[in-house]
């Protein structure tokens, strides 16, 4: 019955998704073509990683507003290895490029772990120590297409059954996630440090290395979508993915993450990820100004967090009274 | 009538504020049952009872917190009602509570004038009428502070003074003491004591509810003592003795039947020897065996919870051993306590016991989860057929185990927190505040549970402010008080007067 309300709410974000596509299709029915919704998701790749690695990271009561700037610092780091060593094969640099990325992920986990810091503030401030060593390394140049390998450039955009790698890295990490959060303890104790801190430490479960343990998957996550981004763009500088980390925290709320922790699903964060995607993929096509876009999503997240704030509410009348019984 | 307070006789004076009949009314608890409390200007009414036996839930009528289901309260002999804690305020009632409710970061001045503040031109506040009011305030209780100063460079004592400074400023006909001593030093009483002689002199209503027998019978003038939600009894202070008033507090008829038990003990599992902490318990020793419930009874504050949380691993203590089954022990976490057969199951369900948003099984398997694993991933099938085989013993209503745990009781929730804590298979189980804020058909499926975990070899502490629980459940009791020991008894000595008299300090000096 649970399992039903759960997916219900998934359904009506997988609804919405579709009576979208319908109203983009009946303007612009190029839209749906099969090639089209393929390259819509490709576009939308690098989102879902992304939202998938914040989604623990939420789930644990913490955010992560430093995953863009990761993403680009290791996705510079990657991109002038290559131009100093354009034979040093791609799988190497994809092992890098995740080292990075974990590296920088476990440092925001560290502070919030060991110093007791506000993840907030944390990663505010590691958002722009890492967008500050972009421009410390490359002394602000850009480096681009024709300084980068072929075979660097290739490999997201590689095909195989008529979808490239990105979009198949973005299903493969979706299908790890759903194993990793259902049915690994690891998976499970980030719901019940989110779930309830106080109730997790009496489980014998330490709430701040599991949140380590978020922030460091979800740095991994940024890494390697910093290779993919560089690769796939051909070019890195300073700027890249600048913001991004906030359609990331809205692919979240949309797909039903709560921020206050501990309620959320792999499939819900994947839905609005994709909802965002559409928006954005399709809107310009349509001929809507992107200032209409920017509303709209931010008209989705305002709805997708009422609708949530709306259920736990509910949820949590009936834990209050015994309380009022204190004599 | 402002001097007429003779010692030996009251006078037929006015209650410039009475409650007579309240009732109120929680789910599956009737906390307050037609009482009354009547609080005369110029006088101490001592509040006296038991926790649980609805003075907070009073104290909440009183200042429009709550509203009662039933009942009158006269301010002045007019009727009124209290709809919110501001209608109490305005009409001249004030609270100080055990811990101050004001703000550390305003300065004394904008604490005193709160919400009431001198307005000057424009509608803006004055800081300067209000500084020197202030002043004016602080001096009539007798308190040197600057109005300047940060509220947070205070003592408790002295934050004290400034709640009762504010309470001044808004012409308080009453003045509500919370268990206003329970954080204080002796020379910080002694002030709190001449500001409440000051309070009378000026004909303020107060009343006063305590622990400690000293104070009460240094202090009040009159008595007032809730039992289970009802009124047993009040008068002139100088007509009862503190045996009485402990009699009153105790004795009830006899409508909680505890289960039978044999009492066989085991081999000694738990010994504790010369326990600390920094700041909270000091030289802790005991022993625990199979078999035995050994019941912890003290006041609010005695040091009982931190001491448990230091056993189960959360908090470290600066001295002592602990010895599991004659095997020097070290816990540093509560995994590690887990791992050696000791579980907690804590007093506050909401903070500390369940998650709400999470099916029945998911709670009940967390702590054991490495014990249904199957090829090192979970196993749903396995955790419901744990959480089913300790749920079903505690007879838990529950649709089904992926049920979530915020659509039960408060008394499920209990049996939920509890089957967690068995499915672990531990051998200590130290269960804190069992029954507390759960009705009484719950909490007697928790007494006998208990005595059948005892009964089949577990070592059980029962952590419990509720005098007859300790007296129903327990082998033998420990009364703690200020963070240490201060009574150990057995079976046959173990009597309510016993344990509330070690709990409050009666016969030693203060």
């Amino acid at each position: 019955m649970i399992q039903k309300i759960i997916t219900s709410r998934e359904m009506i974000l997988a609804t919405a998704i579709v009576i979208l596509v319908c109203c983009i299709a009946y303007v612009f029915p190029g839209f749906i073509a099969p090639a089209n919704l393929a390259d819509a998701f490709n576009d939308t790749s690098p989102l879902i990683i992304l939202a998938l690695g914040q989604m623990i990271v939420i789930l644990t009561r913490c955010i992560d507003l430093s995953v863009a700037a990761n993403l680009a610092l290791t996705g510079m780091i990657v991109a002038m290895i290559n131009t100093q060593f354009p034979t040093l094969p791609v799988p190497i640099l994809i092992v890098i490029a995740i080292l990075a990325g974990t590296v920088m992920g476990a440092i925001n986990g560290l502070l919030t772990w060991k110093l007791d810091i506000p993840p907030i503030v944390v990663t505010l401030g590691t958002m722009t120590i890492y967008r500050g060593l972009i421009f410390l390394l490359s002394e602000g140049q850009w480096i681009n297409a024709h300084e980068m390998s072929d075979s660097f450039k290739a490999f997201p955009r590689h095909e195989i059954l008529h979808l490239p790698v990105l979009s198949w890295i973005a299903i493969g990490v979706t299908l790890l996630f759903i194993v990793m959060v259902s049915r690994t303890p690891l998976g499970r104790s980030f719901y019940a440090v989110g779930g309830n801190p106080g109730a997790a430490v009496y489980a014998g479960i330490d709430v701040g290395r599991t949140q380590f343990m978020a922030f460091t998957l979800c740095g991994a996550l940024a890494g390697l979508t910093g290779y993919l981004w560089v690769a796939r763009y051909a070019v890195a500088y300073v700027d890249i993915a600048g913001g991004f980390e906030l359609d990331v925290v809205a692919a979240c709320v949309i797909g039903g993450i709560s921020i206050a922790g501990g309620i959320g699903t792999v499939i819900g964060t994947v839905l609005g990820a994709i909802f965002l995607g559409v928006i954005k993929n399709a809107l310009p096509v349509v001929g809507i100004s992107p200032f209409a876009q920017l509303a709209i999503s931010g008209a989705a997240i305002i709805i997708a967090v009422a609708f949530n704030a709306k259920s736990s509410r509910q949820k949590g009348r009936l834990i209050l009274k015994p309380q009022e019984l204190k004599g | 009538m402002n001097h007429s307070d003779n010692n030996r006789q009251i006078e037929p004076a006015q209650p410039v504020l009475s409650l007579t009949g309240i009732s109120k009314v929680f789910p599956g608890v009737k906390a307050l049952n037609q009482v009354s409390l009547e609080l005369y200007p110029g006088e101490v009414t001592a509040l006296v009872g038991e926790n649980g036996a609805g003075k907070s839930t009073m104290v909440k009528v009183l200042t429009g917190i709550y509203q009662p289901d039933e009942g009158q309260i006269s301010l002045d002999g007019n009727a009124v009602i209290f709809p919110t804690s501001n209608a109490a305020a305005t009409a001249g009632i004030t609270a100080i509570h055990q811990e101050t409710v004001l703000f550390d970061e305003l300065s004394v001045a904008e604490n005193i004038f709160l919400g009431n503040a001198p307005k000057g031109r424009f509608g803006l506040i004055s800081t300067n009428t209000m500084k020197r009011k202030a002043r004016e305030l602080l001096h009539r209780v007798n308190a040197d502070i600057d109005p300047d100063t940060p509220l947070r460079e205070l003592g408790i004592a002295n934050k004290h003074l400034v709640a009762v400074a504010r309470a001044l400023s808004v012409d308080s006909k009453v003045v509500i003491m919370d268990e206003p001593t329970a954080a204080l030093s002796l020379k910080e009483i002694e002030e709190l004591y001449t500001l409440i002689g000051q309070l009378k002199q000026q004909g303020k209503a107060i009343l006063f509810i305590s622990h400690k027998f000293d104070e009460i019978f240094r202090i009040a003038d009159r008595y007032t003592v809730y039992r289970d939600g009802q009124m047993v009894g009040g008068g002139s202070i100088h007509e009862t003795t503190q045996d009485e008033l402990v009699q009153m507090m105790v004795g009830r008829p006899v409508d909680q039947v505890f289960p039978a038990r044999k009492g066989l003990l085991g081999k000694e599992v738990l010994r504790v020897t010369g326990y600390s902490h920094p700041t909270e318990f000091a030289d802790i020793s005991f022993t625990l065996h199979q078999g035995e419930i050994l019941g912890f009874y003290g006041l609010v504050g005695a040091g009982r919870t931190e001491l448990m949380q230091s056993l189960f691993g959360i908090t470290k203590p600066s001295a002592g051993d602990i010895y599991i089954d004659g095997q020097q022990a070290d816990i540093n976490s509560p995994k590690q306590a887990i791992a050696k057969g000791i579980v907690y199951v804590p007093e506050d369900r909401g903070k500390q016991g369940t998650i709400q948003n999470t099916p029945i099984f998911q709670n009940v398997s967390l702590p054991s989860l490495a014990n249904t694993l199957k090829r090192k991933l979970l196993n749903p099938k396995a955790e419901i057929s744990l959480t089913r085989k300790y749920t079903e013993r505690l007879e838990l209503r529950a649709a089904a185990m992926d049920q979530h745990v915020n659509k039960l009781s408060g008394g499920n929730q209990q049996k939920v927190v509890i089957s967690k804590w068995l499915a672990t298979q531990p051998g200590i189980i130290i269960l804190d505040e069992p029954t507390k804020g759960i009705d009484i058909g719950s909490k007697a499926a928790v007494h006998h549970f208990t005595a059948e975990l005892a009964a089949s070899g577990m070592a059980v502490i029962l952590v419990s402010s509720e005098i007859p629980e300790i007296v129903g459940m327990s082998d033998r009791a420990i009364v703690m008080r200020d963070g240490r020991i201060c009574l150990e008894l057995n079976k046959q000595q173990m009597t309510p007067q016993a344990l509330v008299q070690a709990a409050a300090g009666i016969g030693n000096a203060a």
